[in-house]
C-alpha cells in the first residue's frame, strides 16, 4: 500500500510550509484539497517529515469537522443547516437528498463514490436562506423537490460525461 | 533582598516562595485539593476544575493554573465551591462505567476517592458510559477501557511530554471525544513500549496493568510443574502501605516467605543475575573501548528502552549492550539447570516493570518453543497475589532465597534505580578495593533523581564521558546529541522516571521514587559484599552453569523491526 502511494504531491506541500510544526493545519488543508480527503498513507509520512507523533496529527484531523479521513464524492453537495437556512426549513432538504440517494447521518458518501452529502453551520449567505452548495457552487432557495430535481440533473450529468 | 510576598488562603497568610500555582500554597497550609488532571511532573491543564477556588470577589478560578500573587484572597471550601465539585463529579459518574466491584483499580481509582471524600450520594443524570467490551487488550503490557476513562489527558501528557512515545492522544471533539491511538489501531500496533507510565498516572481503571496472576495460579496447582520465582530489586522496597509496609522499606524476607507459602519451591533474587550483568557488560565496555569498538556502550536492561530504539532509533542498536537483561539472565540459567529434569520448570518473574512482560513473550528468548520466563507479574500483582491468599504479610517471619543463586552484591541491588547500573559497573572497574573506592563510585555524579545526569570520569589517558538517563523523553534529547556527533562512551537509559523504582507496574504514590530509592541504598549499605565481582556466587554460577557459553545463554542480538 505504502509502495504505491506516491508522495510528490505532499513533498510539494511541506516544502511550501517549510516543513514546519506549526504550519500543521494549513498543511492538511492543502492536501485535503488535492485529494479531497486526508489519505491514511500520508499520516506517518507527515509524522515522519514535521517530527510530530503521527498520533498527534490524528488527534487535530479528527477534531475539525472540515477535515475528512474517508474519500469524499464527485460532487460534494453542502446543506447549510445555519439558523437563517434552519428556520426556513432546510432539514427536509437534507432528508430528501439523504433518502433520495439512500444516505445518512453517519453514511456520508454513496459506495460508487460519486455524492457527498454533509452539512455546513453557515454559508455566508443568509438571504438566500435555504441554501445549498454542489462543489462550491450556491443554490438559493431551496426546497425538497428542487434539490430532488438537482441530485436527477446531476446523476444524468455524471452519466454522460 | 525582595520583600516577602504573601497571600490568603481560608483567611491564612501565606507566603509566596517561586510556587507555580495556588494549589501548592494551599498544600503549604495543609489543605489537599482535589485533583484528577494534576500532576508535578507534567504541564498544566486545567480541564478536570476539581481544584477551583473562589477570589474575594466571588470570581471563580482553577488552582492549578493559576500563579500566586501578593495580596490575593482566596477560599478553597465555599457552599458554592462544594456544589460545583459535587456536579463536576455527577457529571463524571453519568460518563463513567460503576462497576467498581469488578474493576482492577477498586479502592485505588481517584474518582471514588472523590465520590467519597464529597459525599457523592446519586447521580442525578442518567449513565452513558461507553461500552467497556471495546477494551484493547492487545498489548501484552496494558489494558485500557474507555468506559473508565474521564478524558483528564493525564496518560497523553505522560506519553508524548515525559516519554516521547506518542503512542495515544485525543481524537474527535466534544461529547465524541476519546483517548486514541492513530485511526483506533490497536496498542499492539501503535508506537507503545509498554513502559506502563500511562497505567501508572492513570486516575481511573481506564488503563491497567495486564493481569497474569491465572496462569500462575495456575501453575502452582499443577503437581506436575515445578515452580520457580525470581524477585527483582526494586520489587523489594515498593510493597507499601497496600500490606502495612512502610514506603520504601525493604521487606524481602517476608516476600520471599510469602512466595513458599503460596507454594513456590525455588525462591531467587535478580539481583544475583543482576550481578553477572555488571561482569559481562563492563567486559564488553572495556572491549570497547579497548579494541575500538562500537560507542557509546548503551545498556540495555530495560526492556522500555529497547522498544524504543527498535521502533524510532534503530540506529542506535548496535549500540546497545548484547547483555540480556537481569530477568532474562535469571530465567536463562534456570532453564538451563532444570533441563531434562524429570519436571517441567515453570519460571515466573516479579517486576516493577510492565514492558517486562512483553519482553518475557520476545521470539529471541524462546528455546524450542518455551519461553524462559514463563509469565511476569508486576508488585502490583504480587499485592494482589498475596492478599488472595489470605497471609497476613506484616506478620511473616522474613526468610532468605534459595541456593545456587544465594548470595547478592549491593551492585545488584541498586539496578532498580537510575544510576545504579551505572555505579555497579564503576565498581567493577575501579581499581581502588578500599572503602574509600566505593564512596568514590557513589560520588561520581550518577545518583539522584534527575532526568538527565553526566559526568566524566578518567580511564588511563582518556576521559569518559558518561551520561545517566532516565525517562524516555531525557533519552531522545541525549540521542539526539549523540547524533549531531557529540561522543559519549557509556549511556545508561531506563524508560522511567527515576528508574524501576518508579516503574508502570509498581504501586502508585506521589515520591514513590524517593523513598525507594533511599530503600534500595539502605539495601545496599548493609550487605557485606558491595562489588559484583566479590560475590562468590557469582564465580560458582560461572564456574558450574555458564563455564564457556555465556554468549549463547547471557547475550542476545536485537535487530530492527519497524524499517520502512
Amino acid at each position: 500500500m505504502k509502495a504505491s502511494f506516491d508522495f510528490s504531491i505532499v513533498d510539494e506541500i511541506l516544502s511550501s510550509y517549510k516543513c514546519s510544526q506549526q504550519a500543521i493545519i494549513a498543511i492538511l488543508q492543502d492536501i485535503q484539497e488535492h485529494y479531497r480527503y486526508l489519505p491514511e498513507e500520508v499520516f506517518p509520512y507527515l509524522a515522519k517529515k514535521l517530527g510530530m507523533s503521527e498520533v498527534s496529527i490524528y488527534s487535530i484531523a479528527t477534531f475539525y469537522e472540515n477535515f475528512s479521513l474517508e474519500p469524499k464524492g464527485k460532487y460534494v453537495i453542502k446543506i447549510c443547516d445555519g439558523t437563517a437556512c434552519h428556520v426556513r426549513r432546510s432539514i427536509p432538504i437534507l432528508e430528501r437528498i439523504r433518502s433520495d440517494l439512500g444516505l445518512s447521518e453517519s453514511k456520508k458518501t454513496t459506495d460508487d463514490r460519486i455524492f457527498t452529502v454533509e452539512t455546513v453551520s453557515c454559508l455566508g449567505a443568509c438571504g438566500l436562506a435555504p441554501v445549498l452548495t454542489v462543489n462550491d457552487v450556491v443554490y438559493p432557495e431551496m426546497t425538497p423537490d428542487k434539490a430532488s430535481a438537482l441530485i436527477a440533473q446531476l446523476k444524468e450529468e455524471n452519466a454522460n460525461a | 533582598m525582595s520583600e516577602k510576598q504573601y497571600m490568603t488562603i481560608d483567611g491564612i497568610p501565606v507566603e509566596i516562595n517561586g510556587e507555580k500555582n495556588i494549589l501548592e500554597l494551599c498544600q503549604k497550609i495543609g489543605v489537599k485539593m482535589p485533583t484528577f488532571c494534576y500532576h508535578s511532573d507534567l504541564s498544566i491543564y486545567g480541564a478536570c476544575r476539581m481544584c477551583m477556588v473562589e477570589n474575594k470577589w466571588g470570581g471563580i478560578e482553577a488552582a492549578c493554573s493559576t500563579p500566586p500573587r501578593a495580596g490575593m484572597e482566596i477560599k478553597t471550601n465555599t457552599e458554592r465551591l462544594r456544589r460545583y465539585r459535587k456536579n463536576i463529579l455527577e457529571l463524571l459518574l453519568a460518563n463513567h462505567c460503576r462497576d467498581c466491584t469488578v474493576c482492577e483499580n477498586n479502592q485505588k481509582c481517584k474518582l471514588q476517592e472523590l465520590a467519597m471524600r464529597f459525599n457523592i450520594e446519586g447521580v442525578r443524570f442518567p449513565n452513558r458510559a461507553k461500552s467497556t467490551k471495546n477494551d484493547d487488550t492487545s498489548s501484552v503490557c496494558i489494558v485500557r477501557d474507555a468506559g473508565k476513562c474521564i478524558l483528564c489527558g493525564d496518560c497523553v501528557r505522560v506519553c508524548n511530554e515525559i516519554q516521547n512515545v506518542g503512542a495515544i492522544d485525543f481524537a474527535h471533539r466534544g461529547s465524541k471525544m476519546v483517548i486514541s491511538t492513530a485511526f483506533g489501531k490497536p496498542l499492539a500496533e501503535s508506537p507503545c513500549v509498554g513502559c506502563g507510565q500511562c497505567a501508572a498516572v492513570c486516575p481511573t481503571g481506564a488503563i491497567v496493568v495486564k493481569n497474569n496472576i491465572d496462569c500462575v495460579w495456575e501453575a502452582l496447582d499443577n503437581p506436575s510443574v515445578r515452580t520457580s520465582v525470581q524477585i527483582a530489586p526494586a520489587v523489594r522496597v515498593a510493597i507499601g502501605k497496600e500490606l502495612k509496609c512502610q514506603d520504601g522499606e525493604n521487606v524481602m524476607g517476608k516476600i520471599v516467605a510469602a512466595l513458599r507459602r503460596m507454594g513456590f519451591d525455588e525462591v531467587y533474587d535478580t539481583t544475583l543475575s543482576a550481578d553477572i550483568t555488571v561482569m559481562e557488560e563492563t567486559a564488553e565496555f572495556i572491549e570497547r573501548l579497548e579494541n575500538g569498538g562500537k560507542l557509546p556502550l548503551v545498556t540495555s536492561c530495560c526492556p522500555g528502552w529497547i522498544q524504543y530504539a527498535e521502533k524510532k532509533h534503530p540506529e542506535f542498536l548496535e549500540n546497545i549492550s548484547t547483555c540480556r537483561s537481569p530477568m532474562q539472565m535469571m530465567g536463562s540459567l534456570i532453564k538451563e539447570q532444570n533441563k531434562g529434569a524429570e519436571k517441567k520448570m515453570f519460571h515466573v518473574a516479579i517486576m516493577p516493570c510492565t514492558a517486562k512482560k512483553f519482553e518475557a513473550s520476545r521470539p529471541e528468548f524462546m528455546k524450542d518453543g518455551q519461553p524462559d520466563v514463563d509469565a511476569v507479574i508486576t508488585t502490583q500483582e504480587l499485592i494482589l497475589m498475596i492478599k488472595e491468599s489470605g497471609l497476613v504479610f506484616d506478620e511473616l517471619e522474613p526468610e532468605a532465597v534459595d541456593m545456587p543463586f544465594g548470595a547478592i552484591s549491593g551492585a545488584g541491588v541498586i539496578f532498580g534505580v537510575t544510576g545504579g547500573v551505572t555505579e555497579a559497573v564503576l565498581r567493577r572497574v575501579s581499581e581502588n578495593k578500599s572503602r574509600a573506592g566505593l564512596l568514590e563510585a557513589a560520588n561520581a555524579g550518577q545518583r539522584g533523581m534527575e532526568g538527565i545526569k553526566e559526568f566524566y570520569l578518567p580511564y588511563g589517558e582518556r576521559q569518559l564521558h558518561i551520561a545517566v538517563v532516565s525517562g524516555l523523553g531525557n533519552a531522545e534529547r541525549v540521542l539526539l546529541r549523540a547524533s549531531a556527533g557529540e561522543h559519549f562512551d557509556f549511556i545508561e537509559i531506563m524508560a522511567c522516571p527515576g528508574g524501576c523504582v518508579n516503574g508502570g507496574g509498581q504501586p502508585y504514590f506521589s515520591n514513590a521514587k524517593e523513598a525507594r530509592s533511599k530503600g534500595l541504598y539502605e539495601v545496599d549499605r548493609m550487605q557485606s559484599i558491595r562489588r559484583s565481582q566479590e560475590n562468590p556466587i557469582v564465580n560458582s554460577v560461572y564456574k558450574k552453569i555458564i563455564k564457556d557459553r555465556a554468549h549463547e545463554l547471557l547475550h542476545v542480538h536485537y535487530t530492527a523491526k519497524h524499517e520502512d
